[in-house]
């Protein structure tokens, strides 16, 4: 019957929809415009996902952990400017400043693991709160200015995001990396069950003997983790940045791992999905760019993409496009 | 129409899903002014009917006839117009509006400019509350009533049309004896209307109480429909899994080992206050008493997720403080929570991981989970305890009530407590099921287990424990051994009446 084979094609797509998804778009873009298939281009898109890729694998963990985090856009503004500053600052030099640096974004992370995790406030408030305090605190630090690294050809510093290793571009090589354990860390070992379980049913949880509040914190730290991760890329890329190098950014991110196909209601998602959803939104992008779109429109199209395929994503699971109960 | 008229006639219900022949020709019809129960396992179909009669699901072939009049159910609007009106397990209430705003959901009465008619509207429902008897009013806000009560409300909704046919899907099943009773009330009236009643339940004392014919599924096939007079609960039972099960009340006699757990004058504020009472090894010891009488609460303060206000915890000879579920679980003492759904399990997560999930931290090979170790405990259960699932990749929300609920238990026996605390142990699930796990509880018990049950079913009660506690508004009324207790005296201390005497 036509109606079983549409179910089990459904099936299907539901268990494999993003992957599915992901293969249609890349051929139909390629059989427009075969350039877009180029190695160079290719190349091009995943180096230029991987600062948004670093920061949506820490994200992974908090949304698959029941919880939303909106700062991590200001938050990389945050270290960005600081490991700079405090790179020109004698006193530091580039072997201080990355540690101080990753530091002072963990201390941001603890707050908003302390706040969501140990005092149960809601996430979406207390990082949409963080969001605009951090901005706050980095034009506070740099005084409004932009920071710059007066003299870039005596550091190491450009190693991070201009570097490569065996032809691959150090920050590919990051992400790559980042992705591989923090993809063991959520899969293989007891905390990334928790988060799944915390994410799933946090009374449940509980009344397994998981220490719900330490998980979610955690997860909140891993974010911060990756953020500074991600910071130090876009210092290093570009050696030198503004206080807004960040803005906008949580919703990108937070797209990129919807589109990998994690629910906003916690419990499920892989860092693997995540990945993908990266390439997806980095390709969709290029793609744009390569049709002749003016670089603003990518805004628009993007979330007409996502909410597409949300919706097909939760069409998909009922076996309806629409239907009154869910 | 003459009462041999049908209200509603189902003809040869067929519905499948992927590898499922949910139904399998179905037919059964519902005379006006008749109560008639739909049993069956859980899993047997009866929810799919429903389904398919409230145009949920639309059926692969079969006819819905109401009035004898061929109808087709395309949506819930549908089958309400045709005045077949559900009245759900899960309350579906809004409750942040009034009684009245949510029994005319959608169809609030409306003056000029759509402005809402708010005199007609609160009149309206005042009067069908009035039939229906209750002490809470059209303004009242539905957030504020009693779980009874709200029940209540969605009954007015069912009688704000003119239904033919009313579906009660377990019904009972957060109601106290007393809210039971007014809802057969008001079901005894509905009869007396002319509407015919589809009584959904797996609580038999309540059939034989109410109904007037039985049907019965099983495996989604239509096994027959007797007069609820000339039948009896073997005969059914057998009906619905194909066997008969024995329920009567003899214990084997185990030999009984130390005191596992002393509790002395345990409090904790005003839930329940000065509990004394000890369980030894070997034995289960029932707790029973109406909702909020403070059983499940002294079950969450041993666990470590309520903090005692005063008295003493004695684990194994020594006195312990739990402050939290970890230290509960480390110091041997395991609780299958009263609400599977909510606190028993990760309903997206499979099955495997479920049962291991208070100890994946030390089934590890190295900083991994060991998948091996995993399997291993699963399968262990799942024999041990008959667990019905495809694979341990199966997600448990799949799974039915009764194997939901031996993933719980697993969970915990696998943890190997001295203490194993039961609240609620078949709450909503099926007779074999339950059977199973009644079977179950005495058997942990004779290999040493202590065990402690809380239950508001009386006959499990009953069946299972070897001593039982009642308890009333948080106090222990009375102890009773298997032996000396009976149904009425287990009534009156749950009643607070034997309170002086004991």
């Amino acid at each position: 019957m036509a109606d079983t084979a549409m179910k089990s094609l459904g099936g299907v797509l539901a268990r494999q929809g993003i992957l599915v998804a992901f293969i249609l778009f890349m051929v139909g873009f390629t059989l427009w415009n075969p350039r877009f298939i180029d190695i160079d281009n290719v190349f091009g898109v995943v180096r230029s996902s991987a600062i948004l890729g670093v920061m949506a694998l820490g994200v992974t963990f908090v949304v698959i952990g029941g919880n939303l985090d909106l700062s991590v856009g200001s938050m990389l503004s945050f270290s960005a400017i600081v490991v700079l500053d405090l790179h020109e600052n004698p006193a530091f030099g580039p072997a201080l400043a990355i540690p101080a640096m990753f530091a002072m974004t963990l201390c941001l992370g603890a707050i908003n693991g302390f706040l969501i995790g140990y005092l149960r406030l809601n996430s979406l408030i207390v990082t949409l709160g963080m969001l605009s305090a951090i901005h706050g605190l980095t034009l506070t630090y740099s005084g409004g200015q932009n920071m710059d690294i007066a003299n870039q050809n005596d550091t190491w510093f450009d190693v991070f995001g201009r570097g490569s290793a065996l032809g691959i571009p150090i920050p590919v090589l990051i992400f790559a990396l980042l992705a591989a354990i923090l993809g063991i860390l959520l899969a293989k070992t007891p905390f990334g069950r928790r988060v799944y379980a915390v994410g799933g049913n946090d009374t449940a949880a509980t009344f397994s003997g998981i220490p719900r509040a330490r998980v979610v914190f955690m997860t909140y730290m891993i974010s911060a983790f990756c953020v500074a991760t991600a910071g130090l890329i876009q210092a290093s890329r570009t050696m030198g940045a503004q206080n807004t190098v960040g803005q906008g950014m949580e919703l990108e991110v937070l797209a990129a791992v919807i589109l990998g196909g994690a629910s906003l209601l916690g419990g499920s998602g892989t860092i693997f999905k995540t990945v993908i959803g990266v390439l997806i939104l980095g390709f969709i992008q290029n793609g744009l760019l390569l049709a002749g779109l003016e670089f603003y429109v990518q805004f628009v199209v993007t979330w007409i993409i996502i909410i597409l395929a949300v919706w097909l994503d939760i069409a998909t699971k009922r076996g309806k496009l629409w239907s009154p109960i869910a | 129409m003459t009462a041999d008229t049908p209200a509603l006639r189902l003809e040869g219900i067929v519905k499948t899903f992927p590898g499922v022949r949910a139904l399998d020709g179905v037919s059964f019809s519902v005379l006006p002014g008749e109560v008639h129960a739909l049993m069956g396992e859980n899993g047997a179909g009866k929810s799919t009917l429903m389904k398919v009669l409230g145009g949920i699901y639309q059926p692969d072939a079969g006819k819905i006839f109401i009035d004898e009049r061929e109808t087709e159910m395309k949506g819930p609007l549908e089958a309400k117009a045709n005045g077949v009106m559900f009245i759900h397990q899960e309350l579906s209430l809004a409750q942040e509006l009034s009684v009245a705003e949510n029994i005319y959901l959608g169809e609030l009465p409306r003056k000029s400019f759509g402005r809402v008619d708010w005199d007609t509207l609160y009149s309206r429902t005042d009067a069908i509350l009035a039939k229906l008897k209750v002490g809470f009013n059209a303004r009242t806000v539905v957030g504020e009533l009693s779980i009874a009560n709200q029940q209540m409300v969605e009954i007015a909704r069912a009688l704000t049309v003119d239904a033919k046919a009313v579906i009660f899907d377990e019904p009972t099943a957060s109601l106290t004896d007393a809210e039971k009773v007014v809802l057969f009330d008001v079901i005894e009236d509905l009869k007396r209307q002319g509407v015919g009643i589809i009584y959904i339940s797996h609580r038999m004392e309540e059939i034989f109480r109410i109904t007037d014919r039985i049907s019965v599924l099983r495996d989604g096939e239509y096994r027959g429909t007797l007069e609820t007079a000339a039948t009896n609960e073997d005969e059914i039972t057998q009906m619905m899994i194909g066997r008969s099960l024995d329920l009567s009340r003899n214990h084997e006699h185990v030999e009984l080992g130390p005191v596992a757990l002393r509790v002395e004058g345990l409090s904790c504020g005003h839930l329940f206050q000065d509990a004394t009472f000890e369980v030894r090894e070997g034995e289960v010891l029932g707790f029973y008493g109406l909702v909020g009488a403070g059983r499940t609460e002294i079950a969450e303060t041993l666990f470590g997720l309520r903090k005692p206000t005063a008295g003493r915890i004695i684990l194994k000879g020594e006195e312990v403080t739990i402050s939290s579920p970890i230290e509960a679980i480390r110091k041997g003492i395991s609780l299958v929570p009263e609400s599977r759904k909510e606190q028993g399990l990760v309903l997206g997560m499979n099955c495997r991981d479920n049962m291991t999930l208070p100890q994946v931290g030390d089934l590890t090979a190295g900083p991994f989970v060991s998948d091996g170790a995993e399997i291993s405990i699963y399968d262990q259960y799942r024999d041990r305890l008959q667990i019905k699932s495809p694979s341990w990749r199966t997600t448990v929300g799949n799974l039915s009530g009764g194997n939901q609920q031996k993933i719980v238990i697993g969970k915990w026996l696998s943890m190997r407590p001295e203490v194993l605390i039961v609240d609620e142990p078949t709450r909503g699930i099926d007779v074999g099921s339950k059977s199973e796990i009644h079977n179950l509880l005495r058997e942990l018990a004779k290999q040493g287990y202590a065990v402690i049950v809380i239950s508001s079913e009386m006959p499990e009660v009953l069946h299972v424990s070897d001593r039982i506690i009642a308890m009333y508004h948080g106090r222990i009324m009375r102890e009773f051994t298997a032996a000396e207790v009976t149904e009425d005296s287990l009534i009156h201390a749950i009643s607070g009446i034997a309170g002086d005497a004991a």
